[in-house]
């Protein structure tokens, strides 16, 4: 069927701010479907809070809105902007419910516009659960014994029916929020509860719990004249009961015969036909390891982190089908995009293995439980491949950047053999490491498996890197063992350790003997083909099919790996942006990544994609091979900088600001000298290894100060210490890693935070904007609301940030991007607090909000051009006409036990964009983007420090006069009433009911301002409030001016008025 | 042990010996199914071939009481890798006592995607699985050119006559190396399923009254199977509906005067979209053949096209003219692979008059 014609312009939804459970993996479907609807000449119109996508690029849609994800918002752009379709199934979770209650309201009916994709029924069906159970009984198809409640008697009285334990799933929601697993009533109260305040329907599904059986998922794909297939089957190494997201997952499944594969294939497709759905879906099956018995788990009626995951792990452009699809076209009129010659109506064979592997969180949240549970706790995710399964997980492993490499990296070397054995049965992070430790202690597989349900054929795999281990450490390193290590992606520093040698000897003993790296293509039809996409991974002991390129320069860039908090989406935007740049100028580009849920690993990005581990061994491999001219380092966040050195001892130039020059900003003493030669102040400070020369430092300088590792992103590991107790502590945490480079205690100085993104081009420097920061210093640049331009700074505050850029940007020598961090103090007394002479997460807001497009220009200054030329003036660039606010956004309410006070560390997974003509406009839509909409019951509860005290009570008095009522802890609540502001006290959480706690689950409560203490005294009282009040869905605020602008924005805005821009204007 | 894959064009892969350490000479064809290895050791239609599989990982899930005939009929086998140890609930035992017990020879740990890139680039050729180290290229290669798969019908067709009971329509089955999963898939259906060996007469078969004949897959060159063409072509002359999978829609089309070539790689794989003429409709087919139905050297007034593929546009399926007969070049029986075709076997029972 040719494309409907009648479709001609299309409002895509995207997915809002990156939460735990809606990542970047619907930036990348995202901008494939845009662009795939671009390339058939049609209008698009983006909607997207979230301003560090790549799918909110003028260059992606014609029409861009960074504006909030609501109804209001949606309703209003659809009558100005008067799209005929809406596409809504690529935007994940939160796009498709948009778009649902458009339609439910009739309001897309009204205004001739139609749902394109699928459709409103499919969508309830598949999503409904009521209804989803009555379509699957209907067609046979088997669901687990289960039953939706509206109240938590029904749950009650449906589990004692079915037994315990059951599972809780809350419909509509994202990642499993709400959802769990209960073991006894006790259990079940407390989740379901939850659950059915989080769900938009108020529903919750009570289901028998299969957790031990396999988790198998399908990714289907269907047209408009009923055609299907499968893209891929994957199989999840965690059986049921861990989220499928913070699971391992193989793809293609390995334990599954063909009548097994084929029976969840066909039932795969009878679901997607019974629900007639246009475009992708996903179905998960639980798969009983000792029968043909299965039940379908869920569906997804469209794009989700699994169909990324399977278009990165096969070569299928998911979404890009599933657009075409949306227009007409059916798949056998579809080119597949990699071979050029069939179609997309055939379903892709693999001839290697993938690997997926969660990044999980707990590294920022200490105090977090690690249990891994049916809601979704992974902030991202990487992916490796590889011809057998061993290799795959070894380079997974090392993906993941959390200082582990292998099965050795977490020691249970302690564990009696009976403890070990006993803590088989925790499900968390580190599992597979306990397994090989029990490998290693000769427990027998059926123990394994019978306590952990991992299929023994993933056990004998751990056995057998486990068994290499051996072999390395107690035989004589001959070629042939070597060649099997290496066959099973054993890196170079393991076989060095455990073999006594270097890894400079395992290096060249290796070269000696020829046992090299080559690349095979990911080409959708194991070679049946020939593939016209250049998309590689590695292996061991094959030839190597990496064609020879043109005589154009070739440039590397290297990627930000997995997305965790700190690093995000923006790197990738960083990345992909510098790529396109460098191709327009000529350059042949090869980008190194492993991240499967990002825009930069489409096969069509690069010229050249090695979807590889971003460790020094795996990067020069493929500069062994590639022999670039350069590398691009500045734009891959921290994981590209890490990589600088070692890409110099390979002898591949450093494109843009030396290696030497990244040091200089990162080498306290190297810095404090620069900084003198350039005559800026910063706040005092010194560089310590221990807790005591730590101590030292702090008393000099006088307590509260900042103790920080060099060389970290997100501010990981960074404190406010207010006395020597807290040194012992911080010093302890940060020393728990082995550190290469000393750790830094500054004074800590309370000033208004002032951001700036520059490039520079070694004579001149252009600053697109200045961001003042809301939150005053002390509280992670990351986590702060960030205001452009900056509002409160006097003419000359600006003129000397300006010009202490300018002079740090050529005393450093920076070619490219830099970042600074300012503290202003009083009018004009301006500190350097950092500097980062690379990209930063504020360069894709920055550039969009003032529509300069810094990394295009870095990339051009970077290849040797002037700013001058490029047509810019230097300097401070004129301010905009219009505000715009960067709010963080954070997944507390996943991470169960994390502490959710703001701090130096940076804990939010993602942010949204308010922008508008006024301060108070932008600010309001910035916490509507964030989810904040207010108010509701107009209760709150203050409880704040002596301190704060003078300020809360200015605040709590503005939200009395709109209408608040106040309840506070004692001190807070005199202060208050002191002052003349109704307040009535709570008991705090240890004493008798009614307290604190109660008030917070009575759901009644709007908002909690709770300013903790600073340093490590916090009170075990603060931390349940914020944790009670977060886990039932109550708005948390621990900084004092965050509640300040969260007053200002809510005596400003009526919502009705909105005023929406397109950035593509701008 | 070592062993040594040489092909015709005197590349050599050097690898491991599995199963029997016994030479062979065979055509090498590849297979791009990533599950379902023991339906494709135990798929008759192999006789005469060493199967090449492009997925790494074999053995997996171990031998299953999934075999489509009573052994295995590849002459070589050619993996990366075998599972040391396999899992499944079904699972009897390891692929690699299997292909012992079997006398299969074959060869592990070699390259098999750059040896399938051979195959596709300079298409199916002859090679040869030995574990001598010392072997001598200008002996073997000679040998490699002279051989033919030759007539493997009659070493894969039944000895005698069996019949599968059945309460509905009878079904006349040649066996010129049916996969079980035909039978079983009629035979499901309520059918009395009659096999006969290749050879039987067209006479001997009409005269039984069968409601239905039905023509299975086979291996080898369809045009040397001249004495079953011929026979067939009786068969098309009555008014029995038949209807015939893969080698069984080569001979129906010889004995009614179109031709057939092979193809430079075949098509062996559960992937290949196969798309139905009539409806448009496109479905994901099992397939295993190397050779196909030239679609210029169909007479339309005998049979017009009915199914096609949406790879290459090489014919997929015919329908008679005025006849109740109906053939498809590809897999409904599935085993390995996708089971979107199974309703041709219901189209089959409506063409004998039976209910769905």
């Amino acid at each position: 069927m040719p494309r409907d014609l009648s479709i001609k312009k299309v409002l895509v939804i995207g997915s809002g701010p990156i939460v735990i459970g809606q990542a970047a993996e619907f930036d990348y479907a995202g901008t494939q479907a845009c662009r795939s609807l671009k390339e058939e000449g049609l209008e698009v119109v983006l909607l997207n809070s979230n301003p560090a996508t790549i799918m909110t690029d003028k260059d992606i849609a014609d029409r861009v809105y960074i504006e909030p994800l609501t109804v209001e918002v949606v309703e209003q752009l659809i009558l100005k902007e008067k799209p005929d379709s809406v596409l809504p199934t690529l935007g994940g979770q939160a796009g498709l419910n948009l778009a649902m209650e458009l339609e439910e309201a009739g309001f897309l009916k009204e205004n001739g516009v139609r749902l394109i994709g699928t459709t409103s029924e499919t969508i309830k069906k598949a999503e409904d659960r009521l209804e989803f159970k009555a379509t699957m009984e209907k067609i046979g198809e088997p669901v687990a014994a289960s039953l939706v409640v509206e109240n938590v008697d029904d749950g009650l009285a449906f589990a004692n029916k079915i037994g315990y334990p059951v599972v809780l799933r809350p419909a509509y929601t994202l990642g499993g929020s709400g959802g769990g697993i209960a073991h006894d009533s006790h259990q079940l109260v407390e989740i379901l509860e939850n659950g059915l305040r989080l769900s938009r329907v108020g529903q919750v599904l009570v289901e028998r719990c299969i957790a031990g059986w396999k988790e198998i998922e399908y990714e289907v794909m269907r047209d408009s004249a009923g055609n299907c297939i499968t893209v891929c089957n994957m199989e999840n190494i965690d059986p049921v009961g861990v989220h499928t997201g913070d699971s391992i997952v193989v793809a293609p499944s390995q334990t599954l015969g063909d009548k097994e594969y084929q029976m969840l294939r066909t039932s795969a497709l009878n679901i997607i036909s019974e629900l007639n759905i246009t475009g992708g879906c996903n179905v998960q099956y639980a798969l009983n390891p000792d029968s043909f018995e299965y039940c379908v788990i869920e569906v997804n009626p469209r794009v989700s982190r699994s169909s990324a995951l399977a278009s990165k792990a096969t070569g299928y452009p998911i979404a890009k089908v599933a657009a075409k699809i949306a227009l007409g076209y059916t798949l056998d009129e579809i080119k597949n995009a990699i071979t050029q010659k069939t179609y997309a109506s055939f379903e892709p064979m693999l001839d290697y293995v993938v690997v997926k592997m969660p990044r999980l969180p707990f590294d920022k949240f200490i105090s977090a439980k690690r249990t891994l549970t049916t809601q979704m706790k992974a902030t991202g995710e990487v992916m490796s491949i590889c011809n057998n399964f061993e290799g795959a997980l070894m380079k997974a492993i090392r993906s993941l950047e959390q200082h582990v490499d292998s099965l050795m990296s977490y020691d249970f070397t302690g564990l009696s053999r009976e403890d070990l054995i006993e803590q088989l049965a925790i499900v968390d992070d580190m599992r597979i490491w306990r397994i090989a430790e029990a490998v290693r202690r000769g427990i027998d597989y059926d123990t394994i498996y019978n306590i952990t349900k991992i299929d023994r054929w993933f056990i004998d795999k751990i056995a057998i890197i486990v068994e290499m281990e051996n072999a390395l450490k107690n035989e004589e390193l001959t070629p042939e063992l070597l060649k099997e290590a290496k066959r099973i992606e054993f890196p170079d520093n393991v076989i060095a350790r455990l073999t006594g040698k270097s890894e400079r000897e395992i290096h060249d003993i290796r070269h000696e003997n020829g046992i090299v790296a080559a690349y095979k293509i990911v080409d959708t039809c194991a070679a049946e083909f020939a593939a016209e996409t250049p998309y590689y991974y590695s292996v061991y002991g094959s030839e190597n099919e990496v064609e020879e390129t043109s005589g154009k320069k070739k440039v590397l860039v290297l990627g930000s790996g997995p997305i965790r908090i700190g690093q995000g989406i923006e790197f990738d935007f960083c990345s992909v942006h510098c790529t396109w740049s460098f191709a327009k100028e000529g350059y042949e580009t090869i980008i190194v990544n492993n991240n499967p849920e990002t825009v930069s690993t489409d096969f069509d990005i690069a010229d050249k994609l090695y979807f590889e581990p971003l460790t020094p061994e795996d990067v020069e491999s493929i500069v062994d091979i590639e022999k670039p001219d350069g590398a691009v380092v500045q734009f891959g966040g921290q994981t590209a900088i890490k990589l600088t050195e070692a890409l110099m001892k390979m002898g591949v130039p450093i494109l843009g600001t030396s290696a030497e020059n990244v040091d200089k900003a990162e080498d306290r003493e190297l810095f404090d000298e620069i900084l003198e030669e350039c005559q800026i102040p910063r706040p005092t400070g010194g560089t310590v290894f221990t807790a005591e020369e730590a101590k030292e430092v702090a008393n000099r300088l006088g307590y509260p100060v900042l103790v920080r590792p060099s060389y970290v992103l997100g501010g990981q590991g960074m404190q406010i210490a207010i006395n020597d107790n807290d040194i012992d502590q911080f010093i302890g945490i940060i020393n728990r890693i082995a550190q290469d480079h000393p750790i830094l205690v500054d004074k800590y100085l309370q000033g208004r935070e002032i951001e700036v993104d520059a490039v520079c081009d070694g004579t001149d420097i252009l600053i697109p904007g200045i961001m003042e920061h809301i939150e005053r210093a002390g509280i992670h640049s990351g986590d702060s609301i960030s205001v452009y331009p900056a509002q409160s700074l006097t003419q000359g505050a600006k003129a000397k940030i300006a010009e202490y850029t300018r002079r740090l940007a050529k005393s450093l020598h920076v070619i490219g991007m830099i970042n600074i961090q300012f503290i202003v103090c009083g009018e004009e007394d301006v500190y350097v607090i950092e500097v980062n002479p690379r990209s930063s997460r504020t360069v894709p807001y920055i550039s969009k909000v003032t529509g300069i497009p810094i990394v295009p220009l870095a990339a051009q200054v970077i290849i040797g051009k002037k700013i001058r030329e490029l047509g810019y003036t230097p300097g401070l660039q004129p301010e905009a006409d219009y505000v715009a606010v960067k709010m963080p956004v954070f997944s507390f309410e996943k991470i169960r036990g994390a502490d959710i006070s703001l701090g130096p560390e940076m804990k939010s997974t993602g942010e949204c964009l308010g922008i508008a003509k006024t301060f108070d406009e932008a600010l309001y839509k910035a916490f509507l983007g964030a989810g904040i909409k207010l108010p509701r019951f107009k209760n709150m509860i203050m409880t704040v420090r002596d301190e704060d005290q003078p300020e809360a009570v200015e605040i709590g008095r503005r939200f009395a006069n709109i209408g608040y009522h106040i309840f506070a802890t004692s001190g807070t609540a005199r202060a208050l009433n002191e002052a003349g502001v109704k307040a009535t006290p709570v008991r705090k959480i240890e004493q008798e009911s009614p307290n604190l706690l109660d008030l917070i689950l009575g759901h009644k409560i709007d908002l909690v301002i709770d300013i903790p203490a600073q340093g490590a005294e916090h009170s075990r009282d603060g931390f349940v409030i914020r944790r009670n009040a977060i886990e039932t869905g109550v708005n948390v605020l621990t900084a004092i001016d965050t509640a300040e602008a969260l007053i200002t924005s809510l005596e400003n805005t009526d919502i009705k008025k909105l005023t929406l821009i397109d950035i593509a204007t701008v | 042990m070592k062993a040594f894959l040489i092909l015709e064009d005197g590349t050599v892969f050097t690898g491991t010996s599995i199963g029997a350490a016994k030479d062979c000479i065979s055509e090498i064809v590849f297979n791009t199914s990533m599950t379902g290895y023991l339906e494709v050791l135990t798929d008759p239609s192999y006789a005469g071939q060493a199967v090449v599989m492009t997925y790494p990982l074999i053995g997996n899930y171990g031998i299953t009481p999934d075999m489509e005939s009573k052994k295995a009929w590849p002459d070589g086998y050619i993996v990366r890798e075998l599972s040391r140890m396999p899992s499944n609930f079904r699972c009897e035992g390891t692929i690699q006592d299997f292909l012992k017990s079997q006398d299969i020879p074959g060869i592990a740990g070699i390259d098999t995607r750059a040896l399938t890139k051979i195959l596709r680039e300079k298409g199916t050729m002859n090679g040869m699985i030995t574990t001598k180290e010392d072997y001598d290229l200008n002996e073997i290669l000679p040998k490699l050119k002279k051989y033919t798969v030759g007539d493997v019908v009659s070493k894969v067709t039944c000895q005698e006559k069996y019949v599968l009971e059945g309460t509905g329509k009878k079904v006349a089955l040649l066996d010129l190396g049916a996969k079980n999963n035909i039978a079983k898939s009629l035979n499901e259906r309520g059918c009395e399923v009659t096999v006969y060996p290749a050879h039987t007469t067209a006479e001997e078969i009409i005269s039984s009254q069968p409601d239905g004949i039905m023509l299975s897959n086979g291996p080898g060159d369809p045009a040397d199977c001249t004495s079953i063409i011929e026979e067939i072509r009786k068969l098309y002359n009555t008014d029995i509906p038949i209807f015939a999978i893969c080698l069984g829609h080569q001979l129906m089309a010889l004995a009614t005067g179109a031709s057939t070539h092979k193809l430079k790689y075949g098509h062996r794989g559960g992937n290949h979209p196969v798309k139905d003429l009539k409806t448009g409709r496109v479905y994901i087919s099992s397939q295993n053949h190397g050779y196909v139905v030239d679609d210029e050297s169909i007479d339309p007034d005998v049979a017009v096209p009915a199914f096609k593929n949406v790879n290459d546009g090489t014919n997929e399926g015919l329908a008679y003219v005025g006849k109740n007969i109906f053939t498809v070049q590809f897999h409904p029986e599935a085993c390995p692979g996708p089971q979107d075709s199974g309703y041709l076997f219901d189209r089959f029972i409506e063409m004998m008059g039976g209910a769905k």
